[in-house]
């Protein structure tokens, strides 16, 4: 008998009596406005929230906030005229060295700053982890309040890959020291537009 | 070393031993903030504790699915029956593609199953990435707990390690460079490594897919720079639907660090096209446990160490003293049922005080098990002797009235004439504690005389 066999032969002589499944009413969380709890949410772990009204002040504030002259990737064919966009085939090895990715987030989540982001807002999977900092576009109507909410978005998509992305890259596993940028990206900004 | 004992060398370091107790305590606190701003919370722990509930009366059925839907997806699935097969997959794996290293993130079912000691004697060579991991493998230690693996450790200590293997300034110990030091050390290993290895959090029955949650960007930095993607999970990691998600996830990190959610909650289903993906399901004493009706409850839990954190005996013993892979109160009622001999001593290490059920985010009645394993290893015989022959001694005292006078009248004389007899380091109640004054007369003698006038 094969491992699995003989594993899921015990499994089923083990197993105890049948348990319903619970529903899932009555969880959800009470938001007054999801959008300042997004933010206030993001800001505690680390994120920033910038409110712009079109690509030219997120253009604008990329141009004064990031080192431009070191490699900014996005998948937005808006923002080619300040980042590369040619990059999506490439060996994913070769983004080592990206400063800043740019990429659209499909929504965001209030009770915990997180952003859904599945392969196709990433353009490659590791885009949003390898860079030196990420930059997120979202959408201010596309926020939800809670994680249910989140899930019943989602529904029953079929993505590759998927995340939920919030805040940047930390550790806090010296002395409990919260350092941020630990292997991911050193910093997150989330443009609501 | 029996629990007690390296406790004991732990408490020598009086002043580490407070700061790892104070430490602990204020992620605890930390979890309670989160948790208490959530009016729900107890909702949503009641509606885990039902799903995992659910999820064991179908294991059976929810593990074939999720293998047939991982096959779906392109997936490889293995099964292996105990840690020797996990790691024999993991290694075939490896050599079936001629690679000979890897990048691992955090996986407690493989230090479960010495895998990296394993693989290190057949010439592979393993890097840990997740930072406090690294720091312990460095140090040749293995993680003290689930979540925090260097708690155990001040930054002295890393700095030291560091300047060792990785050649930072001897005596800079700011979290921040040595954090710097290691991104920078760690990325050029994910960049060359061609097999990366991850744990797995949750695995969808419904999908075929899985979830792994880090802060750093550990497990995503390996899977998405490597040719081959292996995630080796313990069978009880299912759940039922992906909607079920929203409830774990939002119980997971608010429980172990007090964070609302871990910075990335990766959904892993299909491989990149030119990648291969495996998973690999283990039971290693599981499907024992599962059909240990007063323990199979321990199988529900979602790794949060949130038990941990609040224990008493963990924060002032430290996770080197459980001498397992998993530390803390969870860990004293998993790891007897792989081996009660071994691990006999540490059900006991425990006040029963019960704060570990009460912060466990699927309602685990952990104290309960500890007090069960109590019952189930003397009654089987792995108690220690001293405390065999204690316990006859109780029993036969507390049934033989005579003798309960006797020895109550003599211990009182006892302690009133001859103290240094009791205050000595002989006394195990002597440690840390003053004796109590001896009363001049028992209960029963006051009674009797008071019921007189």
């Amino acid at each position: 008998m094969s491992s699995r066999e003989s594993i899921l032969s015990k499994i089923k002589a083990s197993q105890p009596e049948q348990r319903a499944l619970p529903g899932l009413t009555g969880l959800n969380l009470q938001v007054d406005s999801v959008f300042q709890k997004y933010r206030e949410v993001l800001t505690s772990i680390g994120g920033t929230v910038v409110e712009v009204r079109s690509f030219d002040e997120i253009k604008a504030f990329i141009k004064s906030e990031y080192n431009t002259s070191l490699r900014l990737i996005t998948t937005l064919p808006e923002l080619a005229d300040i980042a590369e966009t040619g990059w999506l085939e490439a060996d994913p090895h070769s983004l080592s060295d990206v400063e800043l990715t740019i990429i659209r987030g499909v929504f965001g989540v209030a009770e915990n700053g997180a952003i859904w982001l599945t392969e196709n807002e990433m353009g490659q999977r590791v885009a949003p982890f390898i860079c030196q900092n990420l930059a997120i576009i979202i959408q201010k109507e596309n926020i939800v309040a809670d994680l249910h909410l989140a899930y019943e978005r989602i529904g029953n998509e079929e993505n590759s890959f998927s995340t939920f992305l919030a805040g940047p890259s930390k550790t806090a596993d010296i002395e409990q020291s919260l350092v941020l940028g630990a292997h991911g990206s050193r910093s997150l900004v989330v443009f609501v537009l | 070393m029996q629990h007690s004992e390296a406790a004991d060398i732990f408490n020598k370091d009086v002043e580490r031993t407070t700061w790892h107790d104070e430490t602990l305590w204020w992620v605890r606190q930390k979890r309670d903030k989160v948790a208490f701003q959530i009016p729900e919370w107890e909702l949503l722990r009641e509606t885990a504790s039902q799903i995992k509930n659910n999820v064991l009366s179908n294991l059976h059925d929810y593990l074939v699915s999720f293998e047939e839907q991982a096959i779906r997806n392109g997936v490889k699935v293995h099964w292996a029956a105990d840690a020797a097969e996990h790691n024999q997959i993991v290694l075939s794996i490896l050599r079936e593609n001629n690679i000979n290293s890897l990048s691992k993130s955090k996986s407690m079912l493989t230090e479960e199953c010495h895998m990296n000691e394993f693989l290190s004697h057949n010439g592979i060579d393993v890097i840990d990435t997740d930072l406090g991991e690294r720091i312990v493998q460095l140090r040749q230690e293995p993680p003290s707990h689930i979540v925090m693996p260097a708690i155990h450790l001040k930054k002295e200590d890393v700095s030291d390690t560091f300047h060792e293997h990785l050649n930072t300034e001897k005596g800079n110990n700011a979290p921040q460079y040595l954090t710097e030091v290691a991104r920078h050390h760690l990325r050029e290993k994910f960049l060359e490594r061609k097999l990366a290895l991850t744990g797995v959090n949750f695995a969808v029955a419904e999908t075929g897919e899985f979830v792994v949650c880090t802060n750093e960007g550990n497990a995503d930095m390996g899977a998405h720079l490597a040719d081959v993607h292996i995630a080796c999970m313990g069978f009880e990691k299912i759940i039922p639907k992906r909607e079920h998600l929203g409830v774990f996830l939002r119980l997971l990190a608010r429980s172990a660090t007090g964070q609302p959610i871990t910075t990335y909650s990766s959904h892993f289903r299909k491989p990149c096209e030119g990648q291969q993906m495996h998973i690999v399901i283990v039971d290693n004493g599981r499907s024992t446990q599962l059909g240990r009706k007063d323990f199979r409850n321990s199988l529900k839990c979602i790794r949060c160490a949130a038990c941990m954190n609040t224990c008493p005996v963990y924060r002032r013993s430290g996770g080197h003293s459980y001498h397992n892979a998993v530390a803390g109160p969870i860990g004293s009622i998993l790891a007897p049922n792989l081996d009660m001999t071994k691990f006999a001593d540490l059900p006991f290490a425990s006040t029963l005080c019960g704060s570990c059920s009460n912060v466990c985010p699927v309602k685990i009645d952990i104290h309960d098990q500890l007090y069960k394993w109590r019952q189930v290893l003397v009654q089987s015989g792995h108690a220690p002797t001293v405390k065999k022959l204690g316990m006859k001694a109780m029993n036969f005292t507390f049934s033989h009235p005579a003798a309960y006078q006797l020895g109550g009248s003599v211990g009182r004389k006892i302690m009133k004439a001859l103290p240094f007899l009791v205050n000595n380091g002989m006394n195990p109640w002597f440690k840390n504690r003053e004796m109590p004054e001896p009363p001049s007369e028992s209960f029963r003698d006051w009674y009797k005389k008071n019921r007189k006038k």
